[in-house]
């Protein structure tokens, strides 16, 4: 590995959990001068008794080289947000050390320090300025930063008549083009359309390629797998894994599969429809996690429509939590749902996939037809076992995804003293 | 403990942009903007001019009442002003402080810098109520950098305390109000220090508004400071270079901890 530009070493970050505290977040000067009589008593007599803290980050240490590009994954609540708040310096850590060889720029959401009161030129300055950049760097890339916002029409407008869209992707621009050494970004892409979301990542790209070393905290395994090379596992707290990022990726799913399966109920209302429950079952109905490679897989939601219109059912099968394998529409397959409002249930059969054995992801979207506004189900998982009348040899994942023998044969070979000099054929253009 | 300024300087612009925006937002969303900063002192003056001057008629060491209790007003008004802005400022920026890292430390000054143009617009109108009144200062007028200097210090110095420990006890927040007033009666706003009797005056000058805002008032309305202002300022400089050289001690050994009690 090439030298260091950021270097932590034992990091921990402890909480305490006081019981007054948990409820409210902060201490009042009164309660803490009536507590120094019971202080006193507990440190003199009682002897100090430690109340239970919480160690959202415990001894963790990575290196990271300068130009790498690093992905952050764990589920919420391992830690991922308090690395970043560490590692820009927002919060101090209890323990270990932070070295950082370079300018630090982060970007924990979109439109820092944004005021809507103020235009979008304003706010730039004022954005670009709390981000880090001098106020020349802002002027020097200003236009930049208004054209990948798309807001020149608007730049002089207070931003609190901006669309939430223009006043994400202004915020972003800004942070885009902070010109540090390390950038720590976190979670920000989750936000914002699809088309904009592509942009950001192609950005992230752009910096990535551009030399300049790259934290990158999200949740979007899609994203991390195809940006970064690297990535780290946390989770409660801990460093659990640090590899190439397939592999953590991989191993990441493998911890939440422990936790998460075929089944998920409970979800709460959304929009103007919602999916409540959803379920990968056999053709009986009943719940099932491990399907043969040559099993149709029947996958059954029950979907609340709360106002009447057209809607749109759809499903992926993923590898892992991206790379779309298979989209079924309810609108290609000519089933029409029904209009609403009410409560209904559907099974879509997904005929055999003869899918290599390994873990994949059902996503279900229900989609509002007239004004795309979409709910979704994510992260069904099943395991594909393999059928061993279908190929006797085992499958390794990464020769392929879909099973197919295809045909062969053998064809007979032209004797050779007749071959045509391949060069000397006619020299006109095969477009002539 | 280091104060690590040269950091400082390195994010001087966040202090200025914060400052900036703080006054773009006073004379923006206000409908009044100006005239209310102008207003508010001079109602306030009015106010005090009609009880305390001639109801209550108190002393005004030979000055017209108007122009004397403005003059004390011009002063309290930055000191109050910085400390109610600028101890409050950390909370009003928790958003910020726990989304991106900058030295702390400018938070409180970008206000304490935003409540300096408000002086400069009630100094105007000082300015004006002088010639109304047909005052002339003359060479006393240099003292006022002075004074509003050692008031600028002693008023961040302070805010740096209060709004370090307003993050951490929050309900110190609805302490400061009331000592504020208390200081200010305490203070020769809206009297002049020959109301004091003499043998009061000694323990009085502990308050290092004692000598700034008699200072103020000599550099304004011309001299009659009384033989011990020298004194007075002397005492009104260390309490302002006490407060600020422990406040930003304060402050920097303190401010890891901001984004997580916030």
């Amino acid at each position: 590995m090439a030298s260091p530009i950021l270097r932590c070493r034992d990091l921990g970050k402890c909480y305490p959990l006081r019981q007054n505290r948990a409820k409210r977040g902060y201490r009042t000067l009164r309660e803490d001068l009536l507590r120094i009589p019971a202080r006193l008593w507990a440190a003199t007599v009682a002897g100090e008794r430690k109340s239970g803290d919480f160690w959202a980050l415990r001894d963790v240490s990575f290196d990271v080289a300068a130009g790498e590009v690093l992905g952050v994954i764990g589920r919420n609540g391992a830690g991922k947000s308090t690395l970043l708040k560490i590692l820009s310096r927002i919060t101090a850590p209890t323990t270990g050390s932070v070295d950082l060889y370079g300018r630090v720029g982060s970007l924990l959401e979109v439109g820092t320090g944004f005021h809507p009161e103020l235009s979008g030129r304003e706010n730039i300055f004022l954005s670009g300025a709390m981000l880090g950049m001098r106020r020349h760097e802002v002027r020097a890339r200003f236009d930049e930063i208004v054209a990948f916002a798309e807001v020149e029409k608007f730049i002089d407008t207070p931003c609190k008549h901006y669309s939430s869209g223009m006043y994400t992707r202004l915020g972003f621009a800004v942070a885009a083009h902070l010109d540090t050494a390390i950038l720590l970004v976190d979670e920000v892409l989750a936000v914002g359309d699809a088309n904009f979301q592509q942009r950001c990542l192609g950005k992230m790209a752009a910096v990535a390629k551009g030399g300049r070393t790259v934290l990158f905290v999200s949740h979007n395994l899609g994203a991390v797998g195809s940006l970064c090379s690297r990535a780290i596992l946390l989770d409660e707290g801990g460093l659990k894994q640090d590899g190439p990022s397939r592999e953590v990726i991989e191993g990441y799913l493998a911890r939440v599969a422990q936790t998460s399966g075929a089944e998920i109920e409970g979800l709460s209302a959304a929009g103007p429809a919602w999916v409540r429950a959803a379920r990968v079952c056999d053709d009986a109905g009943l719940v099932r996690r491990v399907f043969s490679m040559t099993e149709p897989m029947r996958v059954e939601c029950d979907v609340t429509l709360s106002r009447p219109g057209s809607y749109t059912l759809s499903l992926q099968v993923k590898e892992f939590d991206f790379n779309p394998i298979v989209h079924c529409t309810s609108g290609d397959a000519g089933f029409i749902l029904p209009e609403g409002p009410g409560d209904y249930r559907f099974a879509i059969t997904v005929p055999p996939l003869q899918l290599y054995p390994g873990r994949y992801w059902v996503r279900l979207a229900l989609t509002e037809t007239v004004s795309g506004v979409q709910h979704e189900v994510d992260r069904l998982g099943v395991q594909i076992e393999q059928d061993f009348s279908l190929c006797a040899r085992p499958l390794p994942r990464q020769a392929g995804l879909l099973y197919r023998t295809a045909s062969w044969m053998q064809l007979p070979v032209p004797p050779a003293s007749v071959s045509v000099p391949v060069a000397a054929s006619s020299p006109s253009s095969p477009l002539s | 403990m280091a104060l690590r300024l040269g950091e400082l300087w390195e994010y001087r612009d966040v202090m200025i942009m914060l400052a900036v925006r703080d006054i773009k937002l006073r004379y923006k969303q206000t409908a009044l903007g100006v005239v209310w900063v102008i207003l508010q002192p001079l109602v306030a003056g009015l106010v005090f001019a009609v009880i305390f001057g001639r109801f209550a008629k108190l002393p005004s060491a030979g000055h017209a009442y108007l122009p004397f209790v403005f003059a004390g007003l011009l002063g309290w008004n930055l000191f109050a002003g910085i400390l109610q802005r600028a101890g409050n400022s950390l909370v009003a920026e928790a958003k910020l402080i726990t989304k991106v890292y900058f030295p702390r430390l400018l938070i409180p000054c970008g206000a304490a810098a935003a409540a300096l143009v408000d002086f400069a617009v009630s100094l105007g109108v000082m300015l004006v109520l002088l010639v109304a009144y047909g005052v002339w200062p003359g060479a006393w007028l240099l003292l006022l950098p002075l004074v509003t200097l050692l008031t600028l210090v002693l008023a961040i110095g302070l805010s740096l305390w209060v709004s370090a420990l307003n993050v951490r006890y929050r309900d110190f927040m609805y302490a400061l109000p009331f000592l504020i007033q208390v200081l200010m009666y305490a203070s020769p706003v809206v009297y002049g220090l020959d109301l004091v009797p003499a043998a009061w005056r000694p323990v009085f000058a502990i308050n290092p508004l004692v000598g700034l805002l008699e200072g103020g008032r000599a550099a304004l309305l011309g001299g009659d400071g009384g033989d011990s202002l020298g004194l007075y300022l002397g005492i009104s400089t260390a309490w302002a270079v006490a407060a600020l050289v422990s406040g930003a001690m304060f402050f920097r050994r303190v401010e890891r901890d901001f984004a997580d009690n916030l």
